[in-house]
């Protein structure tokens, strides 16, 4: 166990070396010089002159080779340094520090919700298998993973927002602020950022509970006349349980792409919107740290998932 | 003996073969909703095919006199700022969603079942460096790959497709190198290598063929998803480029109008979604039809 462990974990470390090169390499291959481009209105104006440029080239260590360049990069990072925004002119590190918590606290959300009502969805669909609860479970959640999230958000600022005016359209205010207006604020959000994972966590548990009912433990577990409950709640649903682990692993990755989409619908000044804002004013350090956090925290989010299957599920074993 | 005795009595009992190819069309079209999802698709190809005979308006340039317009006889579903017929950009935005989501999804399987088959097939140092790097590129949620492709290449409907190829490969290498990896322990082939066959062959001629069932599931279930992600790059603005009729951008230019002329964006939302809806119920079809143990895996 401790060398699967220590396997898996040296694995996560050269994958997330290669993401550091494909991260770096991708955005150098950007169109134009990242310098240019950023100050484009005042270098064409001229009220940048060639000397102000180089100066910020040096600044930036844009003129060195790019192996040297990748090199001081991924100095900074073993360092905790994630570079220099030139479209904020801030750390990375303290952009990233000031818009994560809202992205964690919407995601976070957006995963409860995802959980508990996919579960039960998923379970009540395998427990009445074949009636009405079945199809309609199973009906919504087809639905549910058809539906375009940017296109629902509009869906809800319109019915919600626009029309009923219950809800705030826009914005995010923290809870230690003014929670109440906070969450309402946070009520679309969440329900869109949750609506995909929670269909497929519903389809999910549905196949494993039908999957796990079908063994031989749960008709011993009939036949020794234990009522439904202990049958389904004691016996399977801890088996059948298993899979949900995976979604957790993949509902972080579903949480940093929604979020790309739903800070921009509902101006949330979380990561995503930070990711979009960078992407469109040709901010390469912004987005090659960025991006590299992202799949940062989905490697070690799948290496927990799964150490935690072999604790989970001890037929696993790994050599 | 007996063992054999109860073999052959079961045999004689088995019911009379059927056809592999009707068992098939069976089970696919067993279910109402797989049905619904091929008159669906089929709908659409026509559309996409016959668009300019079928739309009855230039998708490109509109009448600015009729800007604007809530939907009416002869708008039926509006008009928007430029006065372009939004049905016309709906029927003409078929073409760019079924042209990027097959392209894509013929691309990376082509690229992920060849690198998945070499990695499965020779391990070694080969598969560790395949593989590392699709995990590597499957640790970036896929939007944000597509999205940071897509900003690289500039947007276009030939960088939205290099950009979502580039993120789809991956699913598909790993499904192929598991099957390549399981598939390559067959007696059948270690009888094909005793008789001296190339790798070329017993790759070609047997591991491909017995793993195309699942990759043929895995790619049509692609489809949906690979839909939604033009739709969410042209939404942000990073996709397909105006002029160019596409649904996700159609969204985004009418959230402008969103309380005068709600209808321009939620009408190409409920196209996305029905064809990504179809692709699905296809795709759970063919799973049923082509390998039912694929239920709940894929």
């Amino acid at each position: 166990m401790t060398a699967y462990i220590i396997r898996r974990l040296l694995m996560a470390l050269v994958i997330i070396v290669i993401v550091t090169l494909i991260v770096f390499f991708a955005m150098r291959l950007l169109p134009g010089d990242p310098l240019i481009i950023f100050l484009g209105q005042q270098a064409s104006s001229g009220s940048i002159s060639q000397e102000q440029l180089e100066s910020l080239r040096v600044e930036y260590g844009l003129d060195k080779p790019i192996m040297v360049q990748y090199g001081n990069w991924a100095w900074g990072l073993l360092h905790g340094n994630l570079g220099t925004s030139i479209y904020y002119h801030e750390n990375v590190g303290v952009l990233m520090k000031d818009r994560f918590p809202i992205t964690l606290h919407l995601g976070v959300l957006a995963l409860i919700l995802n959980i508990v009502v996919g579960v039960l969805m998923g379970l009540a669909a395998a427990i009445r298998r074949g009636t009405w609860i079945d199809a309609v479970s199973t009906f919504l959640a087809n639905i549910g993973v058809c539906i375009p999230i940017f296109w629902l958000g509009l869906l809800l600022i319109y019915f919600f927002g626009l029309q009923l005016h219950w809800l705030p359209i826009y914005g995010y205010t923290s809870p230690f602020e003014d929670f109440w207006y906070g969450s309402r604020q946070l009520i679309m959000p969440v329900f869109c950022m949750a609506i995909t994972g929670l269909s497929t966590t519903a389809r999910l548990t549905r196949s494993a509970m039908l999957e796990v009912t079908r063994q031989d433990y749960i008709r011993t577990a009939w036949s020794k006349g234990l009522r439904e409950r202990t049958v389904i709640m004691k016996h399977a649903l801890k088996n059948g349980l298993i899979p949900i682990v995976t979604v957790l692993g993949m509902g972080i990755g579903m949480v940093f792409a929604g979020s790309v989409i739903i800070e921009t619908i509902f101006a949330i000044p979380g990561v995503g919107r930070l990711l979009v804002t960078s992407l469109f004013a040709q901010d390469y350090v912004v987005i090659q740290s960025g991006t590299l956090v992202i799949s940062m925290i989905v490697i070690l989010t799948n290496l927990l998932v799964e150490i935690s299957y072999v604790w989970l599920d001890p037929r696993i074993r790994y050599g | 003996m007996a063992e054999k005795n109860t073999d052959t009595k079961e045999f004689s009992e088995a019911p009379p073969r059927v056809s592999e190819w009707r068992r098939f069309w069976r089970v696919f079209l067993q279910r109402r909703i797989v049905i619904f999802g091929l008159v669906v698709f089929a709908l659409l190809v026509i559309s996409a095919i016959f668009a300019n005979v079928l739309a009855p308006y230039d998708p490109y340039r509109g009448n600015m006199a009729d800007s604007l317009q809530q939907p009416n006889k002869t708008y039926w579903l509006g008009t928007d700022i430029q006065g372009r017929d939004t049905l016309t950009r709906l029927i003409f935005g078929t073409r760019t969603a079924l042209a990027v989501g097959f392209i894509t999804v013929g691309v990376a399987a082509v690229i992920g079942t060849t690198l998945g088959m070499i990695a499965g097939f020779f391990g070694g140092v080969a598969s560790a460096v395949i593989m590392r790097v699709m995990d590597a590129l499957m640790s970036f949620p896929m939007l944000i790959l597509a999205m940071l492709l897509a900003a690289i290449l500039g947007g276009g409907i030939q960088n939205v497709i290099i950009a979502l190829s580039i993120a789809s490969v991956p699913g598909n290498a790993r499904v192929m190198n598991g099957l390549a990896l399981s598939l390559k322990e067959n007696d059948y082939i270690l009888a094909e290598r005793s008789m001296g066959s190339s790798n070329r062959r017993v790759m070609l001629g047997h591991i491909l063929p017995n793993a195309l069932p699942p990759i043929i599931v895995l790619v049509t279930l692609q489809l949906g998803g690979i839909i939604m992600a033009e739709a969410g790059l042209s939404f942000l603005g990073i996709g397909i480029k105006p002029p160019g009729a596409a649904w996700g951008a159609m969204v985004n230019d009418g959230y402008r109008y969103l309380l005068t002329n709600p209808i321009l964006s939620f009408a190409p939302g409920i196209a996305i979604m029905l064809v990504v809806f179809a692709f699905n119920m296809v795709g759970d079809g063919l799973r049923d039809a082509l390998d039912p143990r694929l239920r709940g895996v894929l």
